[in-house]
């Protein structure tokens, strides 16, 4: 059962408080009626599934109710970090030691995604 | 009574507190300090148990957890039975009832005895399936006699008295394990200040200190461990946990730690004054950091006729002996491949007994052990094991040869020894189970012919988990963890002074896993790898030729390591006879994973408090009490308890459900009725961007809905299908009043804030659920009007208070929200009112309501009057793969609004476009008293050959007391468009209905009655 650090609340909590949102930094394309229907299909049903590093959604569903962003290594299931919406990891694929700081984070491949 | 094997002195146990107890029957004695294992060989009870598969007799191999023969059922009535207790972990106490738990009808002469005998050259791995494989229709037939024979032990049939608590504990380092490791661990960790949970799965703290022949500070061993003990106790910031087992180890150290608090007490946790004790406790340990002193089993060797009772461990023979005063025999003979074999010998010797000699394999034994043993002219036979341990029901003689290590054979003749047990050791194994629980391969290391753990974050290994074994360097290495744990939680290290311990000069060890036969291993008497599972060096030699070469496969085919045992004993055997039949090494061939739990878990452990009423939380509405007090059945819609039906007592007898919904619904037709609606989900949205947000996450259109007006809308996910729905009202222009599902709130309310938060937190707006706050009665029948206008002052005429309307007013003098929506198809008016005054408004209006015929109904009725009508149920009717369109809802999707909003792109994607998806429509079964199954498939041609292609299910299906027939909702592929259509229902008891295709609105398809 994990140990997750609410960015929010700034506490660790139990699972428990906690439902997981599948994975993060999925943005809806800002205009649907310019999408082609694959590139739709891609938005609503494609997923990453990778081996080592990856970026969550979570909500903390029974605490404060804030959606955030948890970087959670798939093998060892050990929590990177946690981060709050419109933020960008730190943390990455590219970056497994981390990059110096998330303003240095924004101006990395992993634009995409959430816009506030 | 006797206890033939019991030495006069020495040991720990108490001599002045004897203790009976039974075992398969048969009364016993032995004394406080005893566990059930070595009372029982005490008292010279050689078998124990029935083996799994071939039922041979079998008796105690060990002494501790790694026990895989002595597992025995528990408990002198029904409902204190406890199946898989391991004999050698159950403290004895007064009374103590025991069975066997293999060995149907008797553990002493057994049917399936037979079988083994008859059958055992021929039951190779794989054996049940396949030999009763064919014809498959009898597997099951064969299965149940065959586990009755094979006994697994069993659940009791009476509900169990005790209780069980879960108690949630956080601390900065947790020990696990008690022996040198881990209290020179927890002292450390201890004196720096961290919180420390110490916990040891033994009777006592102290592990192998406890049977020990070293001395420390030239004193017993034990009374270190005692010093230890006393200033750990003494501590505020050290809870000591002892007879509790970290079962599991999971994700970011948390731990669980069962502990068995009265088992040792009685079968029934005993009462004090008055109040039962708790039986056993699950602590949920968040930990700091972890330190695994789990310390090492010691492995057997693989030797024909291994499991003949008589054949123990050799650490297990040396434990018997000096913790328990138990001589498990007379006349011994080792096998062994290390020095720490020699201590049975020693021991055995020193109670008076008698070692007939002692097979090492190795060509020249020299350690300091072994000279004594030398000395005290104990005959040693130099490069030898023993190959064959002959005997049936014990042991009664060893054959020993010399054998070819290298060249995996006997090089010599064999000599048979006259013994009646036989000692073996192969070395050590570090108990890596926990740190395998998360998933973690474990590294071979051949220095230690053994496994050590690959450690994750936070957690460290410290003496015989990673394969330090001698006692000084085991106690420095427990204070080193301790200390770096405590220093990683932010804690200075303090100083600990460990005990002189004189060192031993040891000498090297060889490997020797499977002991060579003269003959082949596939024609030698069974060579035993996992005594728990009956699986044979040959039974893996043979899964090897068949091809499996991983060894999870191997593991699979053979059942090693499988169920309780967890491969404590067998496993790395196993790998070394797996590795030589393929021709790789250990390492190559690899481990299995090893699971939670370590060892088996009481239920009720697991469970806690968390039974019976306090399974699930039960969520009540305002006006519970007086369902109850008025005959109401419950449903459970969630959490919730909503009335079903209201049964009447009519003539003496209670109506069934089928009379009591047909009165109710007949009496909301042509009457009025209440329904207790508050369980609906309730969610208060406001601020200025509010409606613009309801645009985007409803299909319809919101943007001209004035307050005072409410309407129906349909929530879609961005599929395009539906998940919800349920009627919002403008209450100001900035402010709206949601309502959901029942099932639906929570998940609805999380999904607002999920496309708020994530997507467009630049619209101001603001959730908050009132479901619990406002209790809803919704009062309906064309008396409805006629009712509210007795206990109102609203105005309810028609015109100005029109269909699809709400007012805020007072009712029953309480003030309230009325709602003119309506969910039945008749007139009806939802009153809203603060949750604590609505049992008030309830009773007010029965007080009216009499008169007008007013009749309470439940979800039952409800259901069939909304059917009539043809208004979905989100959940029920859909179940995710449905869109608007698919349920006929044209007219509540608003294509043309500026916002793209959730769901509309998926609806021209041409999957979703599609005109023949199934789609809602009505069915109306040919014969009017067919009530059809919900769930039924539905088929065009029934003359089809099978399989037929299925077009569609029944979604809600009841009887109609108006329409006096059975009626449903279905959804059938293209079914719009088939209207008048017969569709056919085959069942499975071979009947098959028919049913025409109609408009799923049964009643009232203009919608008058709502309207008057």
């Amino acid at each position: 059962m994990f140990y997750i650090h609410c960015p929010y609340c700034g506490e660790h909590r139990e699972e428990e408080e906690f439902h997981p949102k599948g994975q993060a930094h999925i943005a809806r394309p800002e205009d649907p009626d310019a999408c082609s229907d694959e590139a739709w299909g891609d938005y609503l049903f494609f997923r990453d599934n990778p081996r080592g590093i990856h970026h969550e959604l979570w909500v903390h569903a029974v605490g404060c109710r804030k959606f955030f962003n948890v970087t959670r290594n798939t093998v060892t299931y050990e929590i990177l970090e946690t981060y709050k919406m419109g933020e960008q990891p730190t943390v990455t694929a590219e970056h497994p030691e981390g990059r110096p700081s998330r303003d240095a984070a924004d101006q990395g491949t992993l634009h995409e995604g959430v816009r506030a | 009574m006797s206890q033939p094997n019991r030495l006069t002195q020495g040991g720990r146990i108490d001599r002045r507190q004897p203790l009976s107890f039974t075992f398969n029957g048969q009364a016993y004695q032995g004394y406080a300090g005893d566990t059930l294992a070595s009372a029982l060989l005490a008292n010279g009870v050689d078998i124990v148990n029935r083996s799994f598969k071939y039922s041979r007799p079998r008796g105690v191999v060990a002494a501790g957890a790694e026990e895989p023969n002595a597992i025995v059922q528990l408990g002198s009535t029904e409902a204190a039975q406890v199946p898989n207790v391991r004999a050698t972990q159950q403290a004895l106490f007064d009374g103590l009832t025991a069975r066997s738990t293999n060995g149907w009808p008797s553990v002493q002469r057994d049917l399936m005895g037979l079988v083994g005998k008859l059958g055992g050259q021929f039951m190779p791995p794989g054996f049940y399936y396949k030999t009763f494989m064919a014809p498959a229709s009898l597997w099951m037939t064969y299965e149940k006699y065959i586990r009755k024979s094979a006994g697994l032990g069993r659940s009791p049939a009476e509900a169990d008295p005790d209780i069980y608590d879960h108690l949630h504990r956080h601390c900065d380092v947790l020990v696990i394990g008690a022996g040198p490791a881990g209290l020179a661990a927890a002292l450390a960790a201890a004196r720096s200040g961290a919180r420390v949970i110490l916990a040891d799965e033994q009777e006592e703290l102290g592990g192998s200190l406890l049977d020990s022949r070293e001395l420390l500070d030239d004193e017993p061993a034990g009374e270190w461990v005692a010093a230890a003990v006393a200033e750990l106790a003494g501590r505020d910031n050290v809870t000591l946990l002892p007879r509790t087992t970290a079962n599991g180890y999971h994700d970011h150290n948390f731990v669980t730690l069962h502990e068995r608090c009265t088992e040792h007490l009685g079968e029934v946790a005993p009462r004090v004054t008055g109040r039962r004790q708790v039986r056993s406790r699950m602590h949920r340990v968040r930990a700091g950091r972890v330190v695994l002193a789990t310390g090492a089993h010691e492995r057997p060797l693989v030797y024909a006729g291994n499991d003949v009772p008589g054949n123990l461990l050799a650490g297990a023979v040396s434990t018997y002996i000096r913790r328990y005063g138990v001589v498990p025999g007379h006349k011994l003979v080792l096998s062994t491949s290390n020095d720490h074999g020699y201590r049975a010998a020693l021991d055995w010797q020193e109670a008076g007994r008698e070692v007939v000699a002692i097979a090492d394999a190795r060509p020249s034994p020299d350690g300091e052990w072994v000279e004594q043993a030398r000395a005290r002219g104990i005959r040693i036979i130099p490069g030898s094991a023993v190959i064959e341990a002959r005997g049936e029901s014990r042991v009664n003689a060893a054959r020993v040869a010399k054998i070819d290590l290298d060249g995996f054979r006997v090089a010599g003749a064999a000599e048979t020894l006259t013994c009646d047990t036989i000692a073996s050791s192969g070395g050590y194994s570090p108990v890596i189970h926990l740190a395998s629980h998360t998933g973690a391969r474990p590294t071979w290391n051949d220095d230690i012919l053994g496994f050590v753990p690959t450690l994750v974050k936070g957690v460290s290994a410290a003496g015989g988990a990673q394969g330090v074994y001698a006692t000084a360097e085991v106690l420095a290495d427990g204070v080193e963890a301790g200390s770096r744990a405590a220093s990683e939680a932010g804690f200075a290290a303090a100083s600990v002074s460990l005990p002189q311990v004189a060192a031993r000069r040891d000498g090297a060890a060889v490997a020797l896993y499977q002991v060579p036969h003269e003959k082949p291993t596939l024609r030698a008497p069974k060579q035993f790898v996992d005594l728990q599972n009956d699986v044979t060096a040959a039974g893996i030699e043979l899964a090897t030729r068949e091809g499996f070469e991983s060894i999870e496969h191997v593991k699979r085919y053979t059942a090693m390591g499988f169920g309780t045992d967890q491969g404590k004993l067998g496993n790395i055997n196993g790998m070394a006879i797996a590795a030589r039949c393929l021709g790789r090494s250990i390492p190559e061939v690899g481990t299995t994973v090893f699971r939670p739990n370590y060892t088996p878990v009481t239920f009720g452990a697991i469970v806690g408090r968390h039974c019976r009423e306090l399974f699930d939380p039960e969520r009540y509405t305002a006006m519970h009490q007086w369902h109850v007090e008025h005959g109401a059945e419950f449903e459970d819609v969630g959490q919730w308890k909503r009335p079903w039906y209201f049964p009447k007592t009519v003539n003496g007898k209670i109506e069934t459900m089928h009379e009591a919904v047909a009165r109710e619904c007949l009496a909301v037709r042509e009457a009025v009725g209440i329904l207790d609606a508050s369980t609906l989900g309730k969610i208060d949205i406001q601020g200025p961007d509010a409606r613009e947000f309801l645009g985007r996450v409803y299909t319809n259109k919101w943007a001209k809905l004035a307050p005072g007006r409410v309407r129906y809308g349909l929530m879609c996910k961005d599929d395009g299908m539906v998940f919800d729905d349920g009627t919002t009202s403008c209450l100001g222009e900035n402010h709206f009043l949601m309502t959901t599902t029942t099932g639906g709130a929570a998940t609805v309310l999380e999904w607002l804030e999920l496309w708020h938060q994530t997507e467009w937190p630049e619209l101001e707006v603001y959730f908050n659920s009132v479901t619990d706050h406002w209790a809803t009665m919704t009062i309906t029948g064309p008396e409805a009007r006629k009712l509210l206008a007795e206990v109102t002052d609203m105005d309810l005429d028609k015109e100005s208070f029109k269909f699809m309307d709400w007012r805020e007013g007072v009712v029953a003098g309480v003030p309230a929200r009325v709602f003119r929506i309506s969910f039945t198809g008749e007139l009806a008016f939802e009153i809203n009112v603060q949750a604590n005054y609505a049992l008030h408004v309830w009773e007010t209006l029965f007080a009216h309501g009499e008169k007008y015929g007013l009749t309470p109904y439940g979800t039952e009725t409800m259901h069939v009057l909304r059917a009539e009508k043809g208004f979905i149920i989100a959940g029920q009717d859909t179940d995710g793969s449905v869109t608007p369109e698919d349920l006929g809802m044209h007219w509540a999707i608003g294509y043309d609004k500026p916002f793209s909003w959730i769901g509309q792109r998926a609806l021209s994607r041409p999957d979703t476009a599609r005109t023949d998806r199934k789609q809602l429509v009505g069915l109306k079964p040919k014969d009017p008293k067919v009530v059809l199954e919900e769930g039924a498939q539905i088929v065009f041609d029934p003359k089809h050959a099978i399989p037929m292609p299925m077009v569609g299910h029944v979604t809600s299906s009841y009887y109609s007391p108006t329409l006096d027939s059975g009626f449903a909702l279905a959804v059938v592929k293209g079914g719009q468009q088939k209207m008048g259509e017969t569709v056919y229902l085959p069942m499975a008891d071979g009947q098959v209905h028919e049913a025409e295709i109609v408009s799923p609105i049964f009643l009232d398809p203009k919608g008058e009655r709502q309207n008057v």
